[in-house]
Order: structure tokens, then C-alpha cells, then sequence
């Protein structure tokens, strides 16, 4: 399997990544690098194998924990927001999304 | 005070208790060779003013009579841990000068047992990288041969233990970041099973590896941080175990006698150099010479874990990182047009091409068409890879190999070839997919005098005997003392 410059300027678009055209060869180079490196994954033999999420499942049964939903700690909106690019009367401003 | 930093955590904290030394003074100190030493390229962030305060804090509650384990002992921390008094980066551009309102529960943790923070440690860019070098900062140099790199992702943390600018440092690895680091800068690393500490506040990698640790020059020290750093978080990492805050120096010193240590033979393969195999041949022996049984196993998937691993953590990177679209906190583009404009152009100006190249990877695997093929595969062939330890472990009580495949290589040597960097973390990736503790302890030098780590792995929350396993081993060997020799001879001055 061989990607394609079509297959990386799909996946930057997925990703919400911009690519220059020299990185775009450049990362089509290393990304089929890599994936010959995968090949021989792909061929084990899973079948009836269930996929691991939590490493620790192997052992004992780990179930998936959830906190009560209940009001715990304040929140500091100021200090939330005090590394936010642009930021006013307490909203986080971005480019206009509806006309 | 010339000296305190030839201490180990544990003589420092029992001076400090002693009143030998204040807290103040140690901070002083550190803070001066960190100085001192800037060109190693250990450090993103040093508040004297912050540092300091925290150390007069420290020696109030000495003072008053407060008998917290590591009261007064300056460490310095890995800069995935987001901390209130200094700026968090990962590394990263997407993060330059960013504040958390919050300290993560490891840093938390560590300053109740009394730590006076030192100031925050270099590391590859979000903790991908195993050579310091994909730090969007500075290069960070390996003591021993300013050269070569130190390892990643931890490698600034490895960089300030050996070179005695701090006496313990926290690290991160979800594929080899804390062992392979100290391995190549000759000092002591350990990941706990995953879960034992906790996830908040730490930089999201790879969330189902993720795990903190702790780096120093001893196994006793390690265990007097590891306690310190562990136990559950429930409420704050979903993640986080049950498990009971454990003591883990009380066990220090116990017999190897009947100690079972296996050995798998696809780690002494082909691609094993030379000189890294002599000095783990020697540290075997010398476990046989303290009792231990040598047995060999055999860890038939140890290959397939690079291309697992670099499918599962790029996949749950690219989905943590998704996080980083210029909107609540980091980096924003300066120009842009629309919405979509600038994600892309904030995205494309605050990550590096190793960050990207995961991005991408990680989105392909994901992606519609792809995710059976690649993304479950490697979770199913991920439980093969920890089934397999569990029929290890039926033979064995630990496992013993290196730690890595080499000594320290040359700064640029494979800078830009991703998949050379991939193949080096072929021994420190199967206990990382499996969650197993690990570690690193210093067993002897190779090529150029490079040191060498040898790699304990444990069973599942068994990291008491592999710091058991570390310590005897320290008793019997000094490798663990020694120090670069720019650093040893400015401390004969």
C-alpha cells in the first residue's frame, strides 16, 4: 500500500493541518516509510482477539468509571481564560462563523 | 555550600531534617549550577523568586516540626506537567508561555511531601521524540559527551540528574521516555504500572500509556518519590487505579535469593550493538552472583511492538492534540481568513514536523476505511503483546534485558529519519503497551564511555521487588556514582 499526495492533502484536511508544498512531498516520503514499517502488522493472525484498551484489562476487570454529576470546584473563568489568544467581557472571540 | 549536590535525595532530605542545611541554602545552590550549567540545555524555566519562596516555605515547616519525607528537597520537573508557578510548554511553540490555573496531581502531590520545585525541564515536543531533539526550544546536551543527545522524551530531566544541577527530577513515558533517557545519561529511571499515578495535569500523549515517574541517581531515591507521586486520583483521571498509596522503600534491601529474573532472547538479537550487550551480560551475572536464578523467555512479539505502538500513540495523539485550534489557550495565527483558515495556520505554525507527522498518522488510522485495519489491529495484537508477559511471568519474577539497542547516538545523526528513531525503542515499547512498570538502572559504559542501562521490568504493581532488584544491585555495583567527568572534576575543585 502506497499513499498518494491526494491521500495527504485529505488527511491535512482532516487534521486542520496546513502544508506547504515541500512539506507535503517531504511528509508523503515519511508517512510511506512508515507504513512499510506497519505491513507486517497487518498480517497476524487477531482473529477472535479482543482489542486492549486499558492495559491493566488483561488481568482484572477494569470498568470504565464515571464521577457523580454533581457541583464540585468553582470555576475561575479569569484564570481559565488568561492564556486565551483573544478573549472579551468573558468570551473567547473567533472569526465570524455565521453570516 | 559546595557538596549538597553530590547528596542523594535521601542524605539531603536527612540533612535538612537534621538542620545541617536549610532549605533555603539547598535551593540556592541548585538554582547557581543550574546557572552555571545553561548551556546543557536542561532547563525552559527557572523562577529564583518562586523557587525560593517555596524553600522558605519549606523551612517553616521545618521548623514547626512538619516530618513530610522529602520537606526542603529540590526537584525539578518534566515541562508536560502544566504548574501554576512556572509556564508549561510540552516543548512546544502551540504552548510558549503558557499559564495553568491549576498544578498538576503529581507536582501537587510531591510538593505535600515537602519538594521545593527547581524550575521546569526540557523534553521533545509533547513527549514525542527519544532524543531531546524535537524540543521547539533549545537542544539539550548529554553530560557524559556534550555531543550526543541525552534521550527522550525525558531528556532535560536526564540531562539535570546526571549533571547534578538537581537531585531527582519527574519524568514522563508512554514508549521509553523516562527508561531510555536515563539509560543513556547513566542514572536511575522508573514508570510505574500505568495508573499508579496520576494523568491530570500531565500533557496528554497517548492516554492509555501515559505514566509518570520519577528519575534519580538511586533506586532508594526513586522509591521515596514514587510513593510520594502515586496513588488514586479517582475523580480527576478516569484512568487512575485503586491501588493503595504504597511505601516503597520499606522493602529495600531484601534478599535476591530464588529471585527469578528472565531474560527473552529477542532482546539479545542482531540488532543488539556489542558494547551494550557486555555490560548487560555482566549485570546477569552479577545477579546470579546475588542469587538470582537467570531463565530464558521468550517474548515472541517483541518486533510487532514498533508498529503497534506507532499506530496506537499517534491515533490517541492526534485526538488529544486536537485540542489545539487557537481558540481558549495557545497559539493563534496571525493571519487568517476564516474558521477553518485558522485552525489550519495555527496548527501548521505551532507544531513541529515530528508533532505533524503523528498528527497524521494518526488521523489516517482513525479515518473511515482505515481504523479495522490499523487502529483495532494494533489494539488486538496490543493483548497479545501483554498476554505474552503473562505467560513470562509465569516463569519468571521480573524480567531483565537492555534498556536500549545502543549508547547514545551523535546529535543530527538521525534527526531526520523518523523510522531510525522508531527502531531504537523496539525494548522499552512492549512493557509500555502493556502497562508494566520498568526501569532503568546504570550497568556499565560502552562505545566512547557512553553508559549503558539495564532494563527491570515488573509485573503489574510490582514495582516494590524491582526497586528491590535495583537496590541490591546498587549495593554491589557503583555505576550508579559515577559522574561525567566535566562534572567530577569541577566537584574535586
Amino acid at each position: 500500500m502506497s499513499l498518494t499526495s491526494h491521500d495527504i492533502a485529505r488527511i491535512a484536511r482532516l487534521a486542520r493541518l496546513e502544508l506547504g508544498q515541500h512539506e507535503s512531498e517531504r511528509m508523503l516520503t515519511q508517512l510511506n516509510g512508515f507504513f512499510d514499517l506497519v505491513e507486517k502488522m497487518r498480517a497476524v493472525d487477531t482473529a477472535g482477539i479482543e482489542p486492549l484498551a486499558h492495559p491493566l484489562d488483561v488481568v482484572r476487570d477494569i470498568p470504565l468509571r464515571l464521577r457523580e454529576d454533581v457541583a464540585g470546584e468553582q470555576v475561575d473563568r479569569a484564570a481559565n481564560q488568561r492564556s486565551a489568544p483573544a478573549v472579551e467581557r468573558g468570551l473567547f472571540l473567533v472569526p465570524k462563523v455565521i453570516e | 555550600m559546595s557538596g549538597l549536590h553530590d547528596l542523594s535525595v535521601a542524605e539531603l532530605a536527612a540533612k535538612l531534617r537534621g538542620r545541617e542545611v536549610s532549605a533555603v541554602e539547598t535551593a540556592r545552590h541548585f538554582l547557581a549550577r543550574a546557572k552555571g550549567h545553561e548551556s546543557l540545555g536542561a532547563f525552559l524555566a527557572i523562577d529564583e523568586d518562586v523557587t525560593l519562596a517555596q524553600a522558605r516555605e519549606a523551612d517553616a515547616r521545618l521548623a514547626a516540626g512538619d516530618i513530610a519525607p522529602l520537606l526542603g528537597v529540590p526537584v525539578a520537573h518534566k515541562d508536560i506537567f502544566v504548574t501554576r508557578d512556572f509556564p508549561s510548554t510540552a516543548g512546544s511553540r502551540m504552548l510558549a508561555g503558557y499559564r495553568s490555573p491549576f498544578d498538576a496531581t503529581v507536582v501537587a502531590r510531591l510538593a505535600q511531601a515537602g519538594v521545593v520545585s527547581l524550575g521546569k525541564l526540557n523534553c521533545d515536543e509533547f513527549a514525542m521524540g527519544s532524543s531531546n531533539e524535537n524540543s521547539a526550544w533549545h537542544v539539550a546536551r548529554n553530560p557524559w559527551d556534550l555531543e550526543r543527545i541525552p534521550g527522550g522524551s525525558s531528556g532535560g530531566s536526564a540531562v539535570a540528574v546526571a549533571a547534578r544541577l538537581a537531585p531527582a527530577a519527574t519524568g514522563t513515558d508512554t514508549g521509553g521516555s523516562i527508561r531510555q533517557p536515563a539509560s543513556f545519561c547513566g542514572i536511575t529511571g522508573i514508570k510505574p504500572t500505568y495508573g499508579r499515578a496520576s494523568r491530570y495535569g500531565m500533557i496528554a500523549f497517548a492516554s492509555s500509556l501515559d505514566q509518570a515517574g520519577p528519575m534519580a541517581r538511586t533506586a532508594q531515591d526513586c522509591a521515596l518519590l514514587l510513593s510520594a507521586m502515586c496513588g488514586p486520583d479517582p475523580d480527576r483521571d478516569s484512568t487512575s487505579l485503586e491501588a493503595a498509596p504504597e511505601d516503597f522503600s520499606a522493602g529495600l534491601g531484601a534478599s535476591l535469593e530464588g529471585l527469578r529474573i528472565g531474560v527473552p532472547r529477542e532482546f539479545f538479537g542482531a540488532g543488539l550493538a556489542p558494547d551494550v550487550r557486555a555490560a548487560i551480560d555482566a549485570a546477569l551475572q552479577e545477579y546470579r552472583g546475588m542469587g538470582a536464578q537467570l531463565v530464558e523467555i521468550s517474548l515472541p512479539r517483541t518486533e510487532l511492538a514498533i508498529p503497534v505502538y506507532y499506530i496506537i500513540a499517534p491515533a490517541e495523539a492526534s485526538s488529544n492534540l486536537s485540542r489545539y485550534d487557537g481558540v481558549k489557550f495557545g497559539h493563534r495565527a496571525g493571519q487568517y481568513g476564516d474558521l477553518t483558515d485558522m485552525y489550519q495556520k495555527t496548527r501548521a505554525e505551532g507544531f513541529g514536523a515530528e508533532v505533524k507527522r503523528r498528527i497524521m498518522v494518526g488521523t489516517y488510522v482513525l479515518s473511515h476505511g482505515y481504523y479495522d485495519a490499523y487502529y483495532l489491529q494494533a489494539q488486538k495484537i496490543r493483548r497479545m503483546i501483554a498476554d505474552d508477559f503473562q505467560q513470562a511471568f509465569r516463569q519468571c519474577d521480573l524480567i531483565a534485558g537492555p534498556v536500549a539497542p545502543t549508547v547514545a547516538w551523535k546529535l543530527g545523526e538521525k534527526a531526520d529519519d523518523p523510522v531510525a528513531n522508531y527502531l531504537a525503542d523496539i525494548f522499552t515499547l512492549p512493557a509500555s503497551l502493556a502497562g508494566l512498570p520498568g526501569m532503568s538502572i546504570p550497568c556499565g559504559f560502552g562505545a566512547g564511555g557512553m553508559p549503558v542501562g539495564l532494563q527491570l521490568i515488573g509485573n503489574y504493581l510490582d514495582e516494590a521487588r524491582l526497586l528491590n532488584a535495583a537496590h541490591r544491585y546498587q549495593q554491589a555495583t557503583d555505576f550508579h556514582l559515577r559522574a561525567p567527568a566535566a562534572i567530577a572534576a569541577e566537584e574535586a575543585r
